[in-house]
């Protein structure tokens, strides 16, 4: 089964050890995996911000790079999220690129739902001890439905205890571009998150993007919370790894 | 003043944050789960399903709708008059308030009165509104417009309202919730036999059988659409339902979404004036129905947004919503919904930074009983305003130099590298980043955490044992078909 790994633009940049880890949990599933060299960004910035040539582009040249790909694999429910919802979108005038963007759209998915909905074996079994807590991010829970599969794959790690936070499914406040254009309402929204987590009891808060996870994880450290960890779900399932 | 700046104001604000504070914890958010759950969830997303296509199939022929509600309308001696604007709609109702000597008006709740000014316009005119709804008159005597439109006034605390009603009551300050509504109930009581014309909203209107209708928790829009003489509905034109049983499908979604209750204390329906044989009613009563703004959207790609049956639901899970409040949106319609309204209605340059207060979460068109696409509509609008040249040079030149770059996969490689580099000197021994150049609307509320690793993803990869495969070179990519 071959696989494509977009790793994508957050991750290579600001913590690889994610790339890595989908790397290592897809090989383990059974995977042949190939990471197209030229990936760059997906192109959601310029979608968001309303630019949609810019969006174009970057959409365009990820097509192409994953056209030999029978799966498309992405650690993140955001960008995952732009390529299955939006890829359409953005080609809805294009008949022919259209063609190829639903057809993206149908063999892209968010790493977690391929593990336990694609792949045929699951990961060996990972050990974490300790309490942590799932935040759902926006996108990969109410564009993709990214739900159960997370915490069904959590519950076989050994070890490790789930404990829910109030208010799992609500916005931490990162946004993108917002969390720099209205950095106060994101921070104070970061902060209503953060209280949940601490509330929660957990000694990590796991989650599936890594730019809520830097505005989580930002808003912690500023509130004086030095312990609490901030992990990728793919880190926890895969162990330590290179990066 | 603009959002940015507003919200600013409101997160300082200690009364109003814990005034929201209690909205989300007590609010309407739970009252809809439970609501929806008691219905059965699956029903419930079919409902919507129904609810969505009612009001597109209303839409779609919404000219046909109108000419259907009004020859209905005037068949049973109602007067069906048409505004373009919120100022035509104004000088309509001064027009009727002269023709039949009206001295005070009393209103039950009507988002679009506040869209087109309708108080200051009577009083411009002599006439003295007094508005009736709890929360609207508690606005009317703090001389603020609403933060939510179905509640109005949650942005005040029991505290704040006390103070007020002791200042124009004149009566002793009542610090229990039931005292201070009989207080007011007695206040409105007088109000209510006196007045000679009785303004209401429209939740729907009917065009199978010209009949207007307000869906209320309170006994006052009865009596603001019974006791006086004179009873005139003034709504958005898109209100209009072809049927009955399309309006009792939107009623069972309209009340769950707004504040769980499987129906509300009162629903009104308002057939034309007092008949013969009626021992109460209005002795005339005219319907405004106003554009401003409306058809403008019909046909285009914000048509979705006219579906709205204004439950409130996408505010209520909005969380820039219930950080900021209501009154951070500038105009009439706060939340997700307003960000979409207010551009639409008083210009994209009126507005622009609206449509990017937002998260894009989503919260608000899961909430939504019919299925506006939300997100999808706010992003639309900030494409539109990047059309329009409306977006700040830097942000643009921003964007688009970060599209060039990540098109250049070896330049972006090395821009990369240097970035990470840059990064983790600024993160210094922890990692953390206390001060971002060129991102203090970071830094101020939050640390950056700096890269984990000295290197990019992939230049680890790059180093892995095997040769990065580029699927781009022809030969491989023959050799890797499916």
């Amino acid at each position: 089964m071959r696989v494509g790994l977009f790793v994508t633009c957050l991750v290579d940049l600001m913590r690889p050890s994610i790339g890595m880890a989908a790397l290592k949990l897809l090989e383990d599933a059974g995977c042949e995996v190939t990471v197209p060299a030229m990936q760059t960004c997906c192109g959601q910035p310029g979608w968001n911000s309303g630019d949609r040539k810019s969006a174009r582009s970057l959409a365009e040249k990820l097509i192409a790079e994953f056209e030999d790909c029978r799966y498309v694999v992405v650690p993140s429910g955001s960008c995952t999220g732009m390529i299955r919802t939006h890829f359409p979108e953005v080609f809805e005038e294009e008949p022919a690129l259209l063609s190829k963007a639903r057809g993206l759209a149908e063999r892209t998915y968010e790493l977690t739902e391929f593990l336990t909905e694609v792949a045929k074996r699951t990961p060996g079994p990972a050990s974490f001890n300790g309490t942590v807590t799932y935040h759902d991010s926006c996108s990969g829970l109410r564009e993709i439905g990214v739900k159960a599969q997370p915490r069904q794959l959590l519950a076989k790690v050994a070890g490790l205890k789930l404990v829910e936070m109030e208010e799992c499914e609500t916005c931490c406040g990162f946004g993108g571009t917002f969390s720099i254009k209205y950095g106060e309402i994101s921070s104070a929204m970061a902060e209503k998150k953060c209280a949940n987590i601490e509330a929660s009891g957990a000694q990590a808060v796991v989650l599936g993007d890594l730019g809520c996870m830097l505005n989580i994880e930002g808003r912690l450290r500023r509130r004086g919370d030095a312990k609490t960890r901030v992990l990728h779900v793919a880190e926890v399932l895969a162990g330590p790894t290179e990066g | 003043m603009h959002f940015k700046a507003r919200s600013g104001e409101a997160l300082a604000d200690a009364t109003l944050q814990a005034n929201l504070r209690k909205f989300q914890s007590t609010g309407f958010t739970a009252l809809r789960a439970r609501a929806v759950a008691e219905f059965g969830p699956q029903l419930f997303e079919a409902l919507r399903g129904e609810g969505a296509a009612i009001r597109d199939r209303s839409l779609e022929s919404l000219d046909a709708w109108l000419e259907r509600f009004e020859a209905e309308a005037v068949r049973r001696g109602a007067t069906v008059l048409f505004a373009e604007t919120g100022a035509e709609a104004c000088e309509l109702l001064v027009e009727i308030c002269r023709r039949h000597g009206v001295r005070k008006a009393i209103k039950s709740k009507s988002m679009l009165s506040e869209e087109a000014g309708v108080n200051e316009a009577l009083a411009a005119n002599g006439i003295t509104p007094v508005e009736t709804d709890l929360g609207e008159y508690i606005l009317q005597l703090a001389g603020e417009p609403p933060s939510h439109i179905i509640a109005p006034a949650l942005h005040k605390s029991k505290e704040e309202v006390a103070g007020l009603f002791e200042a124009h009551h004149h009566a002793p300050r009542k610090d229990d919730i039931p005292r201070m509504t009989r207080e007011a109930r007695e206040v409105l009581r007088e109000h209510f036999l006196s007045a000679d014309l009785g303004i209401s909203g429209g939740n729907f209107l009917i065009a199978e059988t010209g009949s207007g209708v307000i869906v209320t928790n309170e006994g006052n829009g009865r009596m603001v659409t019974t006791l006086p003489r004179v009873h005139v509905c003034i709504t958005g034109i898109e209100k209009v339902l072809p049927t009955l049983e399309d309006f009792s499908t939107l009623l069972r979604l309209l009340t769950r979404s707004a504040t769980g209750q499987a129906i509300s204390n009162y629903v009104s329906l308002f057939t034309g004036p007092r008949a013969r044989q009626d021992r109460d009613g209005p002795e005339h009563m005219v319907f405004i129905l106003v554009d401003a703004g409306r058809t403008n959207l019909v046909g285009g790609g914000m048509q979705e947004m006219l579906r709205c049956i204004r439950c409130g639901a996408c505010m209520n899970h909005c969380p820039v919503y219930r950080a900021v409040g209501g009154h951070s949106y500038g105009w009439v319609y706060p939340g997700p919904m307003g960000s979409v309204l207010t551009p639409s209605y008083i210009g994209l340059e009126n507005a622009l930074d609206l449509p990017h207060a937002a998260t894009l979460c989503g919260a608000c068109s899961v909430a939504c009983p019919v299925k506006i696409p939300l997100p999808e509509l706010l992003r639309k609008l900030r494409e539109k305003q990047v059309d329009r040249g409306l977006r700040p040079r830097s942000e643009r030149a921003a964007i688009r130099l970060w599209a060039w770059t990540a098109r250049r996969p070896r330049l972006y490689a090395l821009a990369t590298a240097v970035a990470v580099r840059f990064l983790r000197i600024l993160g210094g021994r922890n990692g953390m980043i206390v001060a971002l150049p060129f991102g203090r609307e970071w830094t101020n509320g939050r640390v950056f955490p700096a890269p984990r690793s000295s290197r990019t993803f992939r230049s680890l990869y790059a180093t892995r044992a095997r040769p990065l495969v580029n699927y781009n070179q022809p030969a491989l990519r023959k050799r890797n078909q499916r």
